[in-house]
């Protein structure tokens, strides 16, 4: 456990002046201010909505966002990130001669990786509610103050960091083995594509490719119970999302028997 | 013995890299572990951090065996392979400082190492922008860091000029003054034999030759050589006279030394044939040369 928690502090010491840490920061700020900007500029649209419903068109833009394209592709960057370090500084081995497991070495740096999607995901859900209030406050004809969405978007996030952890896994074993950029990075973008075209399709097996499920996760997030427009309910345990689980789980264990094998160049 | 391995091997596919190798590392020693390039000098050291899977064989560091007591046997080497493992995006200081906090090593220790390996003044700057050089010596201080009783380094002084050899070698040797173990690969016997008091000479994954610093030297048979006017006219004239002649160049002609008062024989031989004898002594062959000898023999 010791030398889990000093390789994942190890982790965040190196990485901490790299794009991959600091995309979990810019891209929900990014997002979110580009949000803002768009609802600001063209509030007249939103005023006679229902405060809800400006919650809800406003969060949209940020997580249609991030359900189709940008989860997916964060997620094959920072899983490239954090291995890249160690090809590009040629650490593998001084890591692996450390007087630290080879288990503790390998499932914290997953297991960070995991850390700056969670981070990434927080965030976007806190500058979503403040950015939202704050157009309460410099337009005051907008009704964000008057409705509570932080409870939903909590779960429609946290469903989304679920739904991305299958993709995470295998990307993190493949740019753990693979040096250069372009093979998991290509593979991803491919595999990415191809999700959002099956998800958006709803083709109904979709739920079994990994790389569909952060956009399967959007569709299914609202539970179908008919009930007043009031009462919106975020079905978090979809089976997409047990699938996504299932891959994260069964990757992760395999990649730590490959890792474990593996010589170290 | 710190190191002990037996029968050690290792193929990269069908390609067998280390042949039944089987060191034996004296505590307090350096050991200077030679070969030419692609001898398996890497692979041996990958295999004695368990970065490599052994093939045949077994490793025994510090009296343990290797794969079974692996962290304990690690936290007491500090090891340097091939090119330094450096983050370049970090200055020179925060590698030490990455390390330090994955070992538990105080930050007064980093200063200290930065000092011992003079990047004192370079501590702040980017190790991106680090000289070849410099690179190499936070290298070394990374592996001192956990002050290890045994230092594994493979090519440590590649990339130093002729200054920086010097003060590596003189800061192993002072290390291992304070009782630590230094195994040091090198393809050059120059550069080791300065400070090695164990050798060990591996080519094409086999050890051709394991002992001290002296039995080296006494392996090395001591020859006269004689510096003439004519090197091609004296040869002949020696072995008509029942000389053995081991060698000759433009310049000199080597016959193996048997006692003082044969090189006054000769000379006189020589001398009194109309000959001009320019010089006559005792001569070692340098290591070098009974490196090449080794190592090419086979």
């Amino acid at each position: 456990m010791k030398g889990f928690l000093l390789s994942f502090r190890s982790e965040f010491y190196k990485t901490r002046k790299t794009l991959g840490f600091w995309g979990a920061i810019i891209l929900p700020v990014l997002i979110s201010s580009l949000a803002f900007v768009a609802v600001y500029t063209k509030s007249d649209n939103f005023v006679k909505m229902p405060p809800m419903g400006q919650w809800i068109q406003f969060s949209m833009i940020g997580l249609g966002s991030m359900g189709s394209l940008l989860l997916p592709i964060y997620t094959i960057f920072v899983a490239y990130s954090v291995n890249n370090v160690e090809h590009k500084a040629d650490t593998w081995k001084t890591l692996f001669s450390l007087p630290i497991s080879r288990w503790a070495v390998y499932s914290a740096k997953f297991l960070y990786a995991l850390f700056l999607l969670f981070l990434c995901l927080t965030l976007f859900v806190v500058f979503n509610v403040a950015f939202g209030n704050l157009l309460s406050v410099v337009k005051p004809e907008l009704k964000f103050n008057e409705y509570h969405i932080e409870l939903l978007l909590i779960q429609v996030y946290y469903k989304l960091l679920l739904s991305a952890l299958g993709i995470l896994s295998i990307q993190f074993l493949l740019s753990l083995l693979w040096a250069d950029f372009l093979k998991p990075m290509g593979l991803g973008f491919v595999a990415t594509i191809t999700g959002v075209i099956l998800a958006s399709n709803n083709w109904e097996y979709s739920y079994l490719f990994p790389y569909a499920h952060p956009m399967g996760a959007i569709k299914s997030m609202v539970k179908n119970n008919n009930g007043p427009a009031r009462m919106l309910e975020i079905d978090i345990y979809t089976k997409d999302v047990y699938v996504s689980l299932i891959i994260a789980v069964v990757v992760f264990i395999a990649g730590y028997y490959i890792v474990q094998r593996k010589s170290v160049k | 013995m710190v190191i002990k391995t037996e029968g050690l091997s290792f193929s990269f596919g069908a390609q067998q890299v280390v042949k039944s190798l089987s060191l034996q590392v004296p505590a307090g020693s350096i050991y200077g572990f030679l070969g030419p390039n692609g001898a398996g000098k890497t692979t041996t050291i990958k295999m004695l951090l368990n970065l490599l899977k052994t093939g045949e064989g077994s490793i025994h560091i510090f009296g343990q065996e290797l794969q079974s007591n692996r962290i304990n046997i690690l936290s007491q080497i500090g090891s340097l392979i091939e090119q330094p493992a450096i983050y370049h995006h970090l200055t020179g200081k925060e590698n030490l400082m990455n390390r330090a906090l994955l070992l538990q090593v105080s930050e007064q220790r980093v200063d200290e190492m930065l000092k011992l390996v003079q990047l004192t003044n370079a501590a702040g700057k980017k190790a991106g922008q680090y000289s070849l050089g410099m690179k190499q010596r936070l290298g070394i201080a990374l592996a001192l860091l956990s002050d290890p009783k045994l230092l594994i380094l493979d090519e440590p002084t590649n990339g130093l000029d002729p200054n920086g050899i010097i003060e590596i070698r003189e800061l192993l040797m002072r290390l291992v003054a304070g009782g630590k173990t230094v195994f040091i690969s090198s393809h050059l016997l120059a550069e080791i034999e300065k400070m090695a008091t164990h050798v060990g000479i591996i080519n094409n994954g086999k050890l051709m030759f394991q002992g001290t610093i002296h039995d080296l030297q006494n392996i090395n048979q001591p020859m006269i050589r004689i510096e003439v006017d004519n090197t091609v006219d004296a040869a002949n004239f020696l072995k008509r006279n029942n000389f053995t002649v081991n060698d000759i160049n433009h310049d000199h002609l080597y016959v193996p030394f048997i006692s003082k008062q044969q090189i006054g024989d000769i000379n006189t031989l020589l001398v009194q044939n109309g000959m001009t004898v320019f010089s006559i002594n005792k001569h070692h062959k340098d290591l070098e040369q009974l490196f090449l000898d080794i190592t090419q023999s086979n």
